[in-house]
């Protein structure tokens, strides 16, 4: 018999994820067509799999460096400063596995105990129990749809107190799409200068960026130094499964992250960096044609949400669209349950994303263009259905 | 409208719908359709087809390569010999090859036997064709960026994911 009161009150009392309840609701449902999944439905280009292929082979197969392999560092260097025009060097990059790694290691580093980290929400589901594992205190700030979900100055400027330790964000954003371009970051830049707060940026999506590129905070010299950047090769390259990520930041911070990535992880799986200096090299051309894909799929889905009496907006950003259901006078969960059950779609509930995503469901369109159709379809016999019924 | 976009896209599938097309490329219904008739009327769009895997059917049928060598004609150059070539019926594919050939030429038949003899009796003797090898093909793999039967498993993705 275990005693949970002994344990660890932090995980004791973390609430299961919204979206592992919803899975387990979508699993029990026969012929569900779904619009759900947080990654992309291509397979990896063949280039890089080829290239773990022949790392098996050569028996690549040891521990690297903790860092990770210096030539994949040295890579993944050249390529943010083709895409993005960030400069940094081999000591500035921890390859991590995924950035769900570089997301509990960066917290660990950085938090004291109560300190406080501005997190945007809705937002992704594991930022806020990552942090408070790592004993620091979640202050929520909300993304509103009014504002395209960007970060508002005035909004951030009301959640900065003397606790304030860092600020997490995520653009482009899971759930909303939301992106910031450079002169919505150069209101807030000042504010961040001024308070001395860490940026933990997390730009897992920025290769999907449809109108114009993706514009890195890490490009404001002025706060450089405090910036720690996440990325990676999952929603890029289609990778999400070889688990690979890398963090960027001021090199001190890189050699105090090391130290916890060394004792708790060792290094990131070696099959998947050597496939991952292919990527890098020799796969930008996927990269483009991918992200035409998202993109048409994007506008079709938007364009048959819209006529099907959804109201939706163009995301610029990631592969999702968060349209509001308040309309339909349905919280997110219900509305969300009853299209699964009586319709057999399934999305997500916006509340898995934080109260604020109460209201909205996240629909994904990492899917061809056939499978969203049907579910459109689906979704606008539901809506037709619960207009008749009022 | 990205015209380059539309055509990617119906490239890959000649039976999307203009509706479809439309929302695809955030255009109206109606300046889909009409640019679909001005890329047909100009020739860039020559045709719809549909790719099949004729293994898989008891049909008798087989594909051969033909390297063919020829002489080009003064002012024609390669032109003339080239259509007399493509206008047989069972041509599929004419090109005119850099390297050892002058043409490439995929040609169908039902047997090896009626391949050998349009070879023997059609293509070679016709005037400027100086010499032919043929190659038969045993299996066709991937077609026009298909790949007609693939050993990769379709992987399903969890259902729902964060």
């Amino acid at each position: 018999m275990i005693d949970v009161k002994e344990l660890n009150p932090i995980v004791v009392n973390c609430p299961p994820s919204g979206i592992r309840k919803f899975f387990d609701l979508a699993r029990a449902v026969e012929g569900v067509i779904s619009l759900g999944v947080g990654e992309p439905d291509f397979p990896t280009p063949w280039d890089i799999r080829e290239e773990a292929i022949v790392a098996i082979e050569k028996a690549k197969t040891f521990y690297t460096p903790n860092q990770g392999l210096p030539e994949l560092r040295d890579e993944i260097c050249n390529y943010v400063k083709r895409r993005f025009d960030l400069e940094y060097t081999r000591e500035n990059v921890l390859v991590t596995v995924g950035g769900s790694e570089a997301i509990d290691i960066i917290f660990r580093t950085l938090l004291c105990d109560g300190d406080e980290v501005i997190v945007l929400t809705p937002g992704y589901v594991a930022y806020e129990p990552c942090i408070k594992l790592a004993r620091g205190i979640p202050v929520c700030v909300e993304l509103k749809e009014e504002n395209n979900f960007r970060l508002m100055k005035e909004d951030l400027e009301k959640a900065i107190t003397p606790k304030t330790k860092a600020i997490l964000m995520n653009f482009p954003g899971n759930p909303t799409g939301g992106i910031m371009r450079k002169e919505d970051y150069a209101e807030i830049i000042p504010l961040i200068k001024q308070h001395g707060l860490y940026v933990v940026s997390d730009e897992i999506y920025a290769e999907l960026t449809y109108e114009g590129t993706h514009t890195s905070i890490a490009a404001f010299d002025e706060i450089k130094d405090h910036v720690l950047v996440i990325n990676g090769f999952s929603k890029a390259y289609s990778m999400t499964g070889w688990r690979l990520g890398y963090i960027l930041a001021d090199k001190e911070l890189i050699a105090l992250l090391n130290k916890v990535h060394q004792y708790a992880i060792m290094c990131a799986p070696t099959i998947s960096q050597y496939a991952a200096i292919a990527a890098l090299r020799r796969c930008d051309e996927e990269v483009v044609q991918m992200k035409q894909s998202f993109e048409q799929r994007r506008n079709f889905l938007v364009n048959s949400l819209n006529k099907i009496g959804l109201e939706t907006h163009f995301p610029e950003g990631a592969f999702y669209v968060f349209p509001c259901i308040k309309s339909t006078g349905l919280t997110s969960d219900e509305f969300c349950e009853r299209l699964l059950k009586e319709y057999k779609v399934a999305v997500v509930p916006g509340s898995a994303f934080g109260k604020e995503g109460e209201g909205y469901i996240r629909i994904s369109y990492a899917y061809s263009i056939e499978q969203i159709k049907v579910a459109v379809e689906r979704i606008g016999l539901f809506l037709e259905s619960l207009k008749e019924n009022n | 409208m990205e015209t380059l976009r539309l055509l990617n896209i119906i490239e890959k599938n000649a039976r999307a719908e203009i509706t479809d097309l439309a929302a695809i490329l955030n255009e109206t219904e109606k300046d889909v359709a009409d640019k679909l008739t001005d890329l047909e009327t100009a020739n860039i769009i020559c045709g719809y087809h549909t790719v099949i895997n004729w293994d898989k059917t008891n049909t008798e049928r087989v594909n051969a390569i033909i390297e063919v060598k020829a002489i080009p004609e003064r002012e024609t150059g390669y032109d003339n010999i080239a259509s007399h070539i493509y206008k047989y019926p069972e041509v599929e594919t004419c090109y005119l090859m850099s390297g050892s050939c002058e043409f490439m030429v995929i040609v169908k038949g039902k047997t090896m036997q009626e391949v050998a003899n349009f070879v023997g009796r059609k293509l070679a003797p016709i005037q400027g064709v100086a010499g032919t090898t043929t190659h038969f093909m045993l299996k066709c793999y991937k077609f026009e960026g298909v790949v007609l039967e693939s050993e990769e498993e379709k992987n399903e993705r969890m259902l729902i994911t964060p």
